[in-house]
């Protein structure tokens, strides 16, 4: 592959500036600056999720619901839900790095739809738009979950509104894993077969299925409260002859892949940020490449587990606990393969990899407990309580929020051709590692005595565990906010970072950083397996030598 | 081997198009007629009712979305939206038909 040089104090075309009105980005169908359009917009989410997890944290420092009325206590935690996981937890991964990453990676120009690209953010930011104008405007109280009869008989609150919200949302999403999974099947470039494609790109596509199969089935069921609610026609309330137990199903259907839609991605982040920094393949290639396919189809099997005490029949309840026992056999897989791949490797430990190892951990421990969960008999005591809150935490904040900083960090010296200050890096990973913990593991605790989620009482002798909690929450917050400023300080100061400043395999890293708007001179062609670190060990020359001109820079 | 592009532009004569559009008002016509039929056959009026529905979805599906003309890999992909719609059913009416079998005190 051959990179333009460029001349000394020559500006190199890229795709940032490609045009630089506000038209130039509003309109853009370069699925790079869709990224970006993506990076912007689930940054703002996210903090303001972020902001309504403060609240609840400080709400919770005293046994008394003080600070709120139980009412809006309500609202709080259910738009911090609602935010969190419809508008960046589903998204981030996939629609930020995803769609920067997925062309370049199978070498390709573009994705296959560009234009239905920029669709699904235009569709994102409407249901976004909704979702937020209902927040301000009476806000949603029934939880994330959307449970009739809260949401269809007693909710004062905006429910038709957020629902239509996280309809829209719905459907940016399904553009996206079409437009992921026709890239994937047609635009690979030659030489670029099923099993030399990176893992980000496995992960990428079991996702896209997932979303594709089970997202129309929420929407739909949103749909049919929301005409519940207005016309008052019986679906799910038993008053009008529904039945609120089928809402559950339906919900769960998707909501449970719905994890491995927030999960999923993260994985191929760790599968490629792990084999770079260990210098090696990555261990049983196939096995995490199939892993992933297995836990998009079994993931759809075991939806059940959400429901041992809600009215599901005991026979259902044996049957889900079993296949939910088998979905976490191929996330282990990929545990043991990804350690499995560290061992005896040059390990490097560059901010992206303390993520990894973070996630590692952290995916552990909110996997083991979810087993916990499935078990019937211990989930008749945890259920509904901050033990199961604790367990999803792990798993999505743990999981999923690192393996996006993790990638995020990564990749951006790809996308931004900056490199972004190692040492404050390093620094906010463990404080983002330190203030989890000291948030969520209390947690575990409290749920185990009986905490119950979604209250602000609760018995004095809590006090202690609701404390360390929240002020684990304002070190996690610190956290969040580091990266914030170094990264846009990087815009402008960071050292240039050149194609491959990781001396990282696979296609993105051997075009410019930042790429050209049409990402590759000209079209490559794979001739080797992915992950050849072995193979190139003059790559470590690559890597030492372009940090040698990134500290002079 | 031809590339993939031929059957994407494969076209279809408006007469077919109206066709189908044609059958589907019959059909839903006979939905309609079919609710009307004389005495209490609720059974006989649900198994009418769906059949003619899949039957009105299978023809969308072939003409109007064009997976008759599309490549085994469309097909295999409208075929898993199917399959995942009857994982769904089964699992979901797994618990209805067994809600008696274990019994539990208190719940009904
Ligand atoms: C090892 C595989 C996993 C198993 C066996 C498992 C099991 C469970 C079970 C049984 C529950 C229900 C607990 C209850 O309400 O009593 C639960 C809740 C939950 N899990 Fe997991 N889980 C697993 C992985 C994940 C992953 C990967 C994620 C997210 C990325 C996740 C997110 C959640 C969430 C959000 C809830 C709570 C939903 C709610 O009621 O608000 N889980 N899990
Ligand atoms: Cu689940």
């Amino acid at each position: 592959m051959s990179v333009a040089v460029a001349k000394p104090g020559e500006v190199k075309h890229n795709y940032l500036n490609a045009g630089d009105t506000v038209l130039s980005w509003l309109l853009t169908t370069d699925h790079k600056r869709i990224a970006v359009l993506y990076l912007v917009s689930v940054t703002l989410f996210f903090a303001v999720g972020g902001l309504l997890a403060l609240l609840i944290r400080l709400e919770l420092l005293t046994p008394q619901g003080d600070l709120m009325t139980s009412e809006n206590y309500n609202r709080v935690f259910t738009m911090h839900g609602v935010v969190m996981i419809f508008l960046f937890l589903i998204p981030a991964i996939p629609a930020v790095l995803g769609n920067f990453l997925v062309p370049l990676m199978v070498g390709a120009r573009d994705l296959a739809f560009p234009r239905l690209n920029l669709a699904s953010w235009y569709v994102y930011m409407a249901g976004g738009l909704i979702a937020t104008w209902a927040m301000v405007n009476g806000g949603v109280d029934t939880g994330w979950t959307f449970y009739p009869p809260y949401s269809s008989s007693y909710s004062t609150s905006q429910v038709t509104l957020t629902i239509i919200g996280a309809f829209l949302i719905g459907f940016s999403s399904i553009f996206t894993g079409i437009n992921f999974i026709v890239t994937i099947h047609k635009m690979r470039a030659p030489g670029l077969t099923w099993f030399r494609l990176p893992l980000f790109i496995w992960a990428h596509y079991a996702t896209s299925v997932i979303i594709v199969l089970g997202t129309p089935v929420v929407a739909i069921t949103l749909l049919l409260v929301a005409v519940e609610r207005v016309f008052r026609l019986g679906i799910f309330d038993p008053a009008l002859g529904g039945d609120p137990i089928l809402f559950q199903h339906l919900f769960w259907f998707y909501s449970h892949p719905a994890v491995y839609i927030m999960i999923l991605p993260a994985m191929g982040v760790i599968s490629e940020v792990v084999a770079c920094f260990s210098r090696k393949r990555v261990f049983g290639y196939h096995f995490v490449a199939f892993s992933s396919v297995a836990i998009a189809v079994i993931g759809f099997l075991v939806w059940g587990h959400h429901m041992f005490t809600t009215g599901q029949s005991v026979y259902a309840g044996m049957v889900f606990s079993l296949l939910s026992f088998l979905v976490a056999v191929p996330s282990a897989v990929k545990v043991f393969n990804w350690t499995a791949t560290m061992y005896k490797g040059h390990i490097e430990f560059r901010a992206p990899m303390l993520y990894v190892m973070g996630f590692l951990g952290l995916f552990v421990i909110g996997g083991l407990t979810g087993l916990f969960l499935a078990s019937l008999a211990t989930d008749i005591h945890l259920q509904d309580t901050y033990f199961v809150v604790a367990h999803f935490h792990y798993i999505m904040v743990g999981g999923t929020i690192f393996g996006y900083l993790a990638g995020l960090h990564f990749w951006w010296p790809k996308m931004t051709g900056r490199m972004y200050p190692e040492g404050i890096a390093k620094l906010a990973a463990l404080i983002i590692f330190a203030g989890f913990n000291l948030t969520f593991l209390p947690q575990f605790v409290l749920g185990y005595l009986g905490m119950p989620r979604r209250y602000h009482w609760y018995p004095e002798e809590w006090q202690m565990l609701h404390v360390m909690s929240s002020a684990g929450a304002a070190l996690l917050g610190i956290g969040y906010i580091l990266p914030i400023f170094y990264l846009l300080w990087s815009l402008r100061n960071g050292a240039i970072a050149g194609p491959n400043p990781w001396g990282a395999t696979g296609l993105e890293w051997k075009t410019d950083s930042p790429p050209i708007t049409h990402n590759f001179e000209e079209t490559p062609i794979v001739t080797e397996e992915p992950y050849a670190y072995e193979n190139h060990h003059h790559q470590e020359e690559v890597a030492s030598g372009t940090g040698a001109s990134a500290a002079e820079g | 081997m031809t590339n993939g592009h031929d059957t994407h532009s494969h076209i279809v004569p408006v007469k077919v198009y109206l066709l189908v559009y044609v059958t589907l008002l019959v059909l839903l016509v006979a939905t309609v007629g079919a609710a009307y039929l004389p005495g209490h056959h609720t059974l006989l009026n649900n198994v009418i009712a769906l059949t003619i529905a899949v039957v009105k979805a299978v023809l969308v599906m072939l003409y109007f979305m064009h997976v008759r003309y599309s490549t085994r890999l469309t097909w295999l992909w409208a075929s898993a939206g199917f399959f995942w719609l009857v994982i769904m059913f089964i699992l979901t009416l797994g618990d209805y038909f067994t809600r008696h079998w274990v019994p539990v005190l208190g719940w009904e």
